[in-house]
């Protein structure tokens, strides 16, 4: 009854957001060949790390490819969904308008954190998929059950590892009002998850796996579509996954408490 | 007189968007700390041992990528950004009725934000060169002079080229898109992530011909000593600022035909 109730408000959102955007076609075109030369540029930049190199941090050229496929997918995401939900929460916060959301027999969290959507990110995590294809032919990875399954858990534990981090970040706003480019810190870190995290010194790995686990965003993933992953390091990720979970939403309930309004 | 009175009118802007960038210093260090991308390309670079393949020394190219850090810093534009919030909100209306361009105003944020990023961007350094102790350098005085006027020309670059972008707001609602479109090689190509000399050749036979390499490559290599032609750079970017001058002031010109002052 009660996901039912909540599917139908999602159905209206999408509905809204969409329509909203469809406004600015152009906008959409131009986002799509911003992502199709990101993609070009990332491989660019990783051809000139393999052009005299056969292996960097153990990955060859091909293998390191997957990794910047997950990217792609993981960033369609974000901009699809986190980076315009998430945003907004610090315009709400500034301007006050967070109340109506409160008020509202709704849960907080779950207005908004997926009010908003934009399509361009969709194309994005299309290209995402293309290169995953491609990686899975020239590397002749034989695609089975297990793989299957397993791929598809860690890259959703990876998602939810994501929208922790960016919602971590955003609920900080309810104390620091104006924090949006926080998020930008949050994105130029993330940036090193486009590469293996083995060609990273020792001391950067340790930070990027305990700290901000940027490490299992992408690399896990891309060590299960290799078949290199050990069964401890899958079950980390969905550990680490929950924790994030289970704690940004407490922080954010934590956070509300907090809350005081402005010009209302 | 005249030329005085200009001063005088720079000098004020300068005054009050100093003090109000010293209202949101915590904004302004944590744009500090999302421009730290060189440094983990830099971890990359010398953890796989991929310089020795373009002969440059691990302590030349920390050198190289903190420079680079450091143009980044100081030649941050976002005047799109501005642009199309105050054109969207119509707040561009009464700046078109004083006698001076508004872009003097933006011209006038971005030097005062740059001076508060200063302190910023010199602690930053202070933590790498603690890190890498080895790569402390003193730049001699002529190459640390003519390198601070590349980084304010390849900033006045970076400036004109978003102005010419802003001034497409008259047209479209959504200039920013565009910016985001630029962005990408001006990412890739600059030097930012790799020194442009590690390219591919068949990259390097036409890219001195565009305006990336002198945006960030060309300073930082100024400053860090790195072999660079130095007369031949300092042209190119002089070459590139008349190209675009005139561009601007012809858009702005037929732009401002075209205003329809939204929102007021």
């Amino acid at each position: 009854m009660n996901l039912r109730k909540y599917l139908k408000v999602y159905k209206k959102f999408l509905h809204t957001s969409l329509a909203s955007e469809l406004e600015y076609k152009t906008n959409i075109l131009v986002d799509l060949i911003t992502a199709i030369l990101s993609l070009i540029g990332s491989i660019f930049l990783l051809s000139i790390f393999f052009q005299n190199n056969g292996y960097i941090g153990g990955w060859k050229f091909e293998q390191a490819l997957i990794i910047q496929g997950i990217y792609t997918i993981l960033n369609g995401i974000t901009n699809t969904w986190f980076n315009p939900n998430l945003t907004e929460i610090v315009k709400h916060i500034r301007e006050g308008t967070l109340d109506f959301v409160l008020i509202k027999p709704i849960d907080s969290q779950f207005f908004i954190s997926l009010k908003k959507i934009n399509p361009s990110g969709f194309l994005e995590i299309m290209l995402g998929f293309l290169l995953l294809f491609f990686c899975i032919r020239i590397n002749q990875i034989n695609l089975n059950l297990s793989f299957m399954t397993l791929s598809l858990i860690t890259i959703s534990c990876s998602i939810c590892i994501l929208y922790s981090l960016w919602f971590f970040i955003s609920t900080t706003t309810i104390w620091f009002v104006k924090t949006w480019n926080a998020t930008e810190v949050l994105r130029s870190f993330l940036y090193i998850g486009r590469f293996p995290l083995n060609s990273f010194s020792f001391s950067l790995r340790i930070f990027f796996s305990i700290f901000i686990p940027i490490a299992f965003i992408t690399t896990i993933p891309s060590e299960v579509f290799l078949g290199l992953s050990q069964f401890w390091k899958i079950l980390l990720e969905v550990i680490v996954a929950s924790v994030f979970l289970i704690t940004s939403r407490k922080f954010w309930l934590f956070a509300l408490k907090f809350y005081t309004s402005a010009s209302s | 007189m005249i030329s005085n009175l200009i001063n005088s009118k720079i000098f004020t802007l300068l005054k009050v968007q100093y003090s109000n960038m010293l209202e949101y210093r915590v904004e302004i260090a944590l744009w500090a700390i999302s421009g730290i991308i060189p440094f983990f390309m830099l971890n990359i670079w010398t953890n796989n041992n991929l310089n020795e393949s373009i002969n440059i020394s691990d302590v030349m190219l920390s050198r190289y990528f903190l420079c680079a850090f450091f143009v980044r810093q100081f030649s941050v534009v976002w005047v799109v950004f501005s642009f199309e919030e105050d054109s969207l909100l119509g707040k561009v209306s009464p700046y078109l009725i004083q006698p001076l361009n508004p872009f003097f105003r933006y011209f006038a944020q971005h030097l005062a934000e740059q001076i508060t990023r200063f302190p910023f961007a010199l602690i930053i350094a202070f933590f790498f060169f603690i890190f890498n102790p080895e790569s402390i350098w003193i730049p001699n005085l002529s190459l640390l002079l003519l390198s601070i006027v590349s980084t304010f020309l390849s900033f006045l670059i970076q400036f004109l080229i978003q102005s010419i972008v802003a001034c497409l707001c008259f047209w479209t609602e959504k200039a920013s898109s565009i910016e985001r479109l630029l962005f990408i090689p001006t990412l890739f190509l600059s030097g930012l992530l790799a020194p442009v000399v590690s390219f591919p050749a068949y990259v390097k036979s036409w890219i001195y011909l565009t305006p990336f390499p002198y945006l960030i490559d060309f300073p930082a290599n100024l400053l860090s000593g790195n072999e660079t032609n130095i007369s031949g750079g300092l042209s190119m970017q002089i070459l590139w600022i008349f190209i675009l001058f005139p561009l601007f002031k012809k858009i702005w010109s037929e732009g401002t035909k075209k205003y329809t002052a939204m929102g007021s």
